[in-house]
């Protein structure tokens, strides 16, 4: 039976080093909301969201009490509102976001995601017409989040896509920009896309998923850190072994949090996350964890390592915690949501290149980075291009949530307060990387592609 | 070790009551106070001082139990505040699930 030791231990990691439960998200195909009046569509959007949504967070509530475990976000996921808009007559999506917003506040979740598009090899009309209605829909709505996929290893690089993408994030910054250009922080371009990821803004409901699922994503980064530093000086072999029963703990939370709200709500159980997902709390920190293996700060010579030995070790506890693990499991890097990360790029050792190396190694890709306001949509969509390329030749998703700073400059801040937090502006390239982009039409799949 | 003579439970009633602050005279007395007019019968103790603090684990059984879970946890947390110390209750499931494969 259980020891005195291991009791502590589960209560210490919820009440100090700030264990908790991301999210819970609920997914739920739109595929049966199609009609080719708009309004038709999206009263059968906010009818279907109302009756499979409706208790989400009251169960959500009841479990975080009757557990002990916080639960700090219940959510929603939906298909790609591409999908689900293509039959109806009308050239602007905006009316769906703003459908899915008022859907959101009426199950009372604070986001929902799924305003988007699966572009990677090509458009369809309607994929066009989700991509122009982005700037706007972002702009509208509170609690909307849009992702775009680009890129996959079987396909190639929808450069078309990049380019478009890059022009989007410009224009959502610009029409956000008296919120510090909230909009880009609920826009991700991806590639290699997971279709069960709970975690926002990236979140939606993948075309091969049941009819509602629910998805948790769990996190922790105050307990692998707290355990890091147990291990002393041991050598990397503890240090992996460490991580490893840490994350697998972590996990079995999540399985344990997924499988009774599944039950209490009634739908299949899809998969746990185990991402550690930073918080602007203090000692919630990936970039600490880094920092706790010995490295004087995030971001110096090492920290590519360090975040592989990390990310695959969370990996390999969370896989044997839990039947379904999927989503984007790994460490996450968002810049202006880390407290360590932020004081990594205030003192000079965290910068674009070093996150785009770190991005090789973790699970997603340059998440939550404030570029100065004059950053050209060409060098945006060049920042995309090169993200997309690490996730189609290594075969991982990798995306992109970038801020232009509208009107500041480098070493001004954007603040957005809450999990989002806040984040330094950083330099990119001065140089043109126009005419690449401009070339327009699609990058080859890899050879790698080629394995039937 | 907790509860080693106590048999799986398959109903899933238990739940574990944890208290952590500074020793004082009367802190089982208040909690076990909590727990007994609840109707929830205590299945063990056991106790240990770490560094000046008293750390109390208790494995109770709610099958009887008045209040549901969510009343429970509200009525300890208020009794912990009260005395002084941090009372938490959580279901046995929460434990078994991280530390048992």
């Amino acid at each position: 039976m259980l020891t005195l030791q291991e009791i502590m231990e589960t209560v210490n990691m919820v009440q100090e080093e700030n264990l908790d439960i991301r999210t819970i998200t609920m997914g739920i195909s739109l595929r049966d909301c199609s009609d080719p009046d708009p309004r038709a569509a999206r009263q059968k959007i906010y009818d279907k969201i109302c009756r499979l949504a409706g208790s989400l967070v009251k169960t959500g509530e009841n479990i975080e009490r009757e557990y002990g475990l916080p639960i700090v976000n219940k959510r929603i996921s939906v298909t790609p509102i591409a999908v689900v808009a293509e039959s109806s007559l009308t050239d602007n999506y905006t009316g769906f976001a703003m459908t899915l917003d008022k859907a959101a506040d009426a199950v009372g979740v604070n986001f929902i995601g799924g305003f988007s598009a699966l572009v990677h090899k090509g458009f369809t009309n309607a994929d066009h017409r989700l991509i122009d209605s982005i700037p706007e829909a972002l702009a509208e709505t509170g609690r909307v989040c849009s992702s775009v996929n680009v890129a996959t290893t079987k396909s190639g690089i929808n450069m078309d896509a990049v380019y478009k993408m890059g022009q989007a994030v410009k224009k959502t910054a610009e029409l956000t920009s008296d919120k510090d250009g909230l909009g880009c922080a609920k826009l991700v371009v991806f590639a290699n896309v997971p279709e069960d990821n709970p975690f926002m803004a990236g979140a939606f409901h993948g075309i091969g998923e049941p009819e509602c699922v629910i998805n948790v994503g769990v996190s922790g980064p105050g307990v692998v850190k707290r355990a890091v530093e147990t291990a002393g000086n041991g050598d990397f072999g503890v240090l992996a072994e460490t991580i490893k029963k840490t994350a697998f703990k972590i996990t079995r939370m999540g399985e344990l949090v997924g499988r009774t709200a599944a039950r209490k709500l009634g739908v299949p159980f899809g998969i746990v996350d185990l991402s550690l997902a930073p918080t602007p709390t203090i000692g919630d920190s990936v970039a600490e964890i880094l920092e706790s293996m010995g490295l004087e700060r995030c971001g110096t010579h090492g920290t590519t390592a360090a975040l592989a030995l990390l990310n695959d070790a969370v990996k390999k506890g969370g896989a044997m915690a839990s039947s379904y693990v999927g989503g984007l499991s790994g460490a996450f890097i968002p810049v202006s949501e880390d407290a360590g990360m932020i004081q990594a790029v205030e003192a000079g050792a965290l910068t674009l290149d070093k996150l785009e190396a770190m991005t090789c190694v973790c699970s997603v890709g340059l998440d939550m980075i404030a570029v100065p306001g004059d950053t050209s949509a060409e060098t945006i969509a060049a920042i995309i291009a090169d993200e997309a390329a690490i996730g189609m030749i290594n075969k991982k998703t990798t995306a992109v949530r970038i801020i232009p700073a509208i009107n500041k400059k480098i070493g001004d801040y954007v603040e957005y307060g809450g999990l989002l937090g806040r984040a330094p502006v950083i330099p990119v390239k001065p140089f043109s990387s126009a005419a690449f982009i401009r070339r327009g039409g699609r990058i080859p799949a890899p050879i790698s592609s080629l394995t039937n | 070790m907790i509860s080693k003579n106590i048999k799986e439970d398959t109903e899933g009633n238990r739940i574990i009551v944890t208290v952590i602050g500074p020793d004082k005279v009367g802190i089982i007395a208040a909690v076990a106070q909590v727990l007994a007019s609840n109707k929830i019968n205590i299945l063990d103790i056991s106790q240990t001082i770490l560094q000046e603090y008293l750390v109390m684990v208790m494995v109770a059984d709610m099958s009887e139990s008045v209040k549901d879970m969510i009343a429970l946890r509200d009525k300890l947390a208020e009794k912990g505040r009260e005395i002084g110390v941090r009372i938490d209750a959580q279901h046995e499931d929460v434990f078994n699930f991280m530390h048992r494969i």
